[in-house]
């Protein structure tokens, strides 16, 4: 009788909930990612393709006008916005396909909530010559269209899904059905730490090239490792990647953000983590935003990539065993985080970092001066112009006398 | 008799056993209790109830189609138990039920619910073998039958595991894909039932895209049970618990014949080891 070799679970979460259709893929998937990953030709091809054609590494900014604003902990920014295809979904798409190549893969499906996950797998589609499909849901093609464009400029289908709200969770639920249906030949990018196993521990491992460039970085500017890691959560990869290195290592706090959408009390929020119980979707045992019936609830946030019921299984895991802090930010103070970092920094950052910097401020105060804080700038903000414009424009008054430093 | 015990003696010897599948609470929470009643007034052997839940993975867009409606209808797991038992006097009942469903109610707390309910068998589609481990052995305390799912993708060793597993029946799944009606069945099938029956002596029965009496009389030669979903909800989307049982009658006569005629040929060699045999 067959025994599991790697449970693929982090503490009780994670694991391989998913019919026997995909068990074969995902076995395939893993004994090969157990082949190459230290396979020193595929581990050159990565870091050729990161430095060239990514941009790694990253630029370390220090943030000087935030840090003087709010007056605490010096704030760092680690610019995951300026990876190419602007966020750091590539670092997950770009060894993916290595795998997909090596393993014979024509065809590539994903999801995508922002569309920067969709952006980065029709880019690396693109690169290696595959067939491309990704899933969107019919609420993020609109809110999100400037990455809809940018992918069939890159010559992907663009599938909008119908079902349910119309958003992230939906289309993960449609390109897993596509990939049972197309499973022999069908490679699946997912774009998060979620998924049945080995999907968590694969990406959590080709993201965390982020915390292991902070952890440099840090060194090579103020000669120590930060005191907080600050970054936002849906699924979770980018906190993941900005996390791992640090995990477990005395004097150094991890925060995630997560989203609360138009506030915790309203029921219309992301918040799994701190609102969710455990529960099984999409192939993972996680925090779970349900019905005491077990039924699925529908998240909400302003920004796509953090509307999402669930959370990777290895936040469940930091959360429960208290090695990272897990708090929420709704949609208006994301827009204040926003417009923030666009006006003090010349940045404008993704929906979804906004969260992050948002939060920040409490933590440089909590921290106090002296102390370094690093914000992980998961993404840059051009695909939400329209959505943020939309919600400041409300009060555009409001807005003309906010210039300058305000 | 436990649960297990009685849904194993719902294969006939003589001919392969009709399964049909509902969706608990579709088209309205009354209708589905017709659509039951119609399917046993068409002969079926067993009756399969899918427990809705909003992300069901394993689903093609007619069986979504049908859950979301139900959810909207407030078909929750009591009432899904309460159709259970109002059937299960007649015909075995089986679950189809997704794990999240299980796993919020508490596994123990909903095996012995649908124990009480008179439900036979659980088919989890989101809980391959790799993750069954101490569920299976709940099964077992509460005389349950577990029901895994076997693919066209399931290496023989796996076929093996999953075939110790399944105190009720082994639903093989007949395409890598979701459920959803198909013009004829899938070449990979026939291999599949085979090289399922070679590693188990549970019944093996057949799921996914049957979808015509001829189709379910090609799987009768090789499979001792034929599940029919989405082709049924179609049917009782479009005509109601009648029109569907006006087509199951049609399936359950082509059906018939077939198993017999394969009996004479090959005597015993495609019989399942039936409770009156092993055990």
């Amino acid at each position: 009788m067959r025994q599991k070799v790697d449970t693929g679970y982090f503490g009780s979460f994670g694991g391989r909930f998913v019919p026997e259709t995909l068990i074969h893929a995902l076995e395939e998937l893993e004994e090969n990612y157990e082949r190459y990953r230290e396979d020193p030709e595929f581990v050159e091809e990565l870091e050729q393709l990161a430095r060239d054609f990514v941009g790694r590494p990253t630029p370390f900014m220090f943030a000087g006008r935030l840090t003087r604003k709010w007056g605490g902990a010096n704030v760092w920014f680690k610019r995951e916005d300026l990876a190419h295809t602007g966020a750091h979904k590539i670092n997950n798409a770009l060894g993916q396909i290595l795998l997909a190549d090596r393993m014979g893969k024509q065809r590539i499906i994903a999801e995508t909530g922002a569309g920067q996950h969709g952006v980065a797998t029709a880019t690396v589609a693109a690169l290696y010559g595959k067939e491309c499909v990704v899933y969107m849901g019919e609420e993020d093609i609109r809110r999100q269209a400037p990455n809809v464009v940018r992918m069939k400029l890159l010559g992907t289908e663009v599938r909008p899904v119908t079902t349910g709200a119309r958003t992230l969770k939906d289309a993960t639920s449609e390109a897993i059905r596509d990939w049972v249906t197309n499973v022999e030949d069908t490679h699946y990018i997912i774009g998060s730490v979620v998924g049945p196993a080995p999907y968590p521990r694969i990406v959590r491992d080709l993201q965390s090239v982020i915390g292991k460039e902070i952890e440099t970085q840090a060194r090579e500017r103020f000669g120590a490792d930060p005191d907080a890691v600050v970054a936002c959560v849906g699924g979770g990869s980018n906190a993941i990647g900005a996390f791992h290195t640090f995990v477990g290592r005395e004097g150094v706090r991890l925060i995630g953000v997560e989203a609360a959408g138009r506030g915790i009390e309203t029921g219309e929020h992301g918040a799994s983590l701190t609102e969710g119980k455990p529960g099984v979707l999409h192939g993972n045992l996680s925090y779970v935003l349900q019905t005491d019936g077990g039924q699925i609830r529908e998240a909400h946030s302003i920004s796509a990539g953090l509307d999402y019921p669930s959370v990777g299984p290895e936040h469940a895991y930091l959360k429960d065993e208290g090695f990272a802090e897990y708090v929420n930010v709704t949609d208006d103070e994301a827009l204040e985080g926003f417009k923030a970092c666009s006006r003090l920094e010349g940045i404008i950052p993704a929906l979804e970092t906004s969260h992050a910097i948002f939060h920040a401020e409490k933590v440089a105060k909590e921290l106090g001066p002296g102390k370094n804080l690093v914000i992980n700038i998961s993404g840059r903000g051009d695909k939400d112009v329209a959505v943020a414009a939309e919600a400041l424009g409300v009060d555009a008054q409001e807005s003309e006398e906010v210039s300058g430093d305000g | 008799m436990t649960g297990s015990e009685r849904l194993r003696a719902a294969f006939p010897k003589d001919r392969v056993a009709l399964m049909p599948y509902l969706t608990a609470g579709y088209p309205t929470l009354e209708a589905a209790r017709e659509v039951g009643e119609a399917y046993i007034a068409a002969g079926a052997d067993v009756v399969e109830i899918g427990v809705p839940f909003s992300d069901p993975l394993a689903d093609g867009p007619t069986i979504q189609a049908t859950t979301t409606q139900a959810l909207k209808n407030g078909a929750d797991l009591d009432y899904c138990l309460d159709l259970a038992s109002g059937l299960a006097g007649r015909v075995p009942v089986v679950f189809l039920v997704y794990y999240n469903v299980v796993f919020a109610r508490g596994v123990e707390e909903f095996l012995r619910a649908a124990e009480e309910a008179g439900v036979s068998g659980l088919v989890v589609p989101d809980l391959p073998a790799d993750e069954v481990g101490r569920f299976a052995e709940l099964c077992g305390e509460y005389g349950v039958g577990l029901c895994p799912l076997a693919a066209p993708t399931s290496t023989d060793e796996r076929l093996a595991w999953i075939g110790k597993l399944a105190t009720g029946f082994v639903y093989c799944v007949s395409v890598a894909g979701v459920t959803g009606a198909r013009d004829e069945l899938p070449p990979g099938a026939v291999e599949l039932l085979r090289r399922t029956r070679e590693r188990t002596d549970a019944p093996v029965a057949l799921g996914f895209g049957i979808s015509s009496p001829e189709a379910a009389a090609e799987a009768a030669s090789e499979a001792d049970g034929v599940i029919i979903g989405s082709k049924l909800m179609q049917l009782v989307g479009e005509g109601g618990s009648e029109r569907a049982g006006d087509w199951l009658s049609k399936v359950r006569e082509a059906i018939v014949g077939v198993r017999q005629e394969l009996h004479l040929k090959n005597q015993d060699q495609t019989q399942p080891l039936s409770p009156e045999d092993g055990g």
